[in-house]
């Protein structure tokens, strides 16, 4: 078991944040998010069916706000405006709790943040008492005054959202880390284990993904091998790794040898 | 102010994009009539939030452009 991690007011077991999009159905998110282990599940705000049959199923039936802390997100908005209408759309939904991811992100097929947005959003939303998880780029001064206007996690992409290709550049991302006191958590990007893992290795104090296990070949499974790739990631990050070193280094002793 | 009702009047609304006609009515009737009151939704009445507590309280009124949202899945 890894230390715990303290975002703002809450404090997490897990450093595995999930989200609940794309799934084959309620059941399977359900089941994925459970092997997870995660504590903290991401979730969107949308218009209801006025359609709809009372009786379908929900997503806070099968992810309860007494077992789960809710991050509800600002996922396709595209200005501060409409980001902070969402967040506070968000709190009446559920009953005052104040923690948001916010994402403002651009139309291009990149889904990049625009950070002009997503910073002014972010002041309105932290003088409005939220509890900001910031989603942003990995730029290192970005987020230095994402962490000055008062989020309380800065959340900067490994790469696009969605595309898997692991984290792109651990060199901003290390300057990140290094520059920041609040919690730094690799927000989208991650495709397999090891990305994770490589995430964690870094220092980072999470990792928080979606399609990586939603659109696995056997999403809970695949649960299951981040849970334990963010675990071994932080334990290895914790014990120190040894020095890289150039040339060999022989494990066994060289004298006492026979002749 | 709000106008005081005259039951069984028609008006047009605009609900989540869509217009609609409906009767004068309060809000917790409109969403009752919807099957979604007691359920987790949250609503913005012409971009104001309108706190549970408040949805028998509130009239509806002509003109009146209402965002009703619930929880989905998303990462």
């Amino acid at each position: 078991m890894t230390d715990a991690i303290q975002v703002g007011s809450y404090t997490l077991k897990s450093r595995l944040l999930v989200g609940t999009g794309k799934y084959r159905d309620l059941d399977e998110t359900g089941r994925a998010i459970k092997a997870s282990g995660a504590d903290v599940v991401t979730m969107a705000v949308r218009r209801t069916n006025l359609g709809q049959n009372p009786n379908e199923p929900h997503l806070l039936d099968v992810i309860s706000p007494d077992h789960y802390t809710l991050l509800p997100n600002t996922a396709g908005c595209h200005t501060a405006d409409d980001a902070v209408r969402t967040c506070r759309l968000a709190r009446e939904l559920l009953d005052g709790h104040n923690l948001v991811k916010l994402e403002v992100i651009s139309k291009s097929r990149t889904l990049y943040p625009n950070v002009v947005e997503t910073l002014s959003a972010a002041r309105t939303l932290v003088e409005d008492r939220f509890e900001v998880m910031v989603y942003t780029s990995d730029d290192p001064l970005i987020a230095i005054e994402l962490e000055a206007i008062g989020c309380v996690a800065v959340m900067p992409l490994g790469a696009p959202i969605g595309s898997g290709l692991g984290l792109q550049n651990t060199y901003n991302i290390r300057e990140i880390l290094d520059s920041l006191k609040v919690p730094v958590i690799v927000d989208a990007g991650v495709g397999t284990a090891s990305d994770a893992t490589v995430a964690m290795e870094l220092g980072c104090d999470g990792v928080l993904m979606n399609t990586a296990i939603a659109e696995a070949s056997d999403p809970v499974k695949m649960a299951r091998a981040m849970r334990l790739a963010i675990e071994s990631g932080r334990l290895a990050y914790e014990a120190g790794r040894m020095p890289r070193k150039r040339y060999a280094d022989a494990s066994s002793p060289e004298t006492g040898l026979i002749e | 102010m709000r106008p005081f009702l005259l039951k069984g009047i028609r008006m047009q609304v605009s609900v989540n994009g869509q217009n609609e006609e409906i009767e004068a009515q309060s809000l917790d009737s409109y969403l009752n009539s919807r099957l979604l009151l007691g359920h987790r939704i949250a609503v913005e009445l012409n971009g104001e939030i309108v706190p549970k507590s408040q949805f028998s309280s509130v009239m509806l009124v002509e003109g009146d452009v209402l965002e009703i949202v619930h929880a989905i899945g998303g990462g």
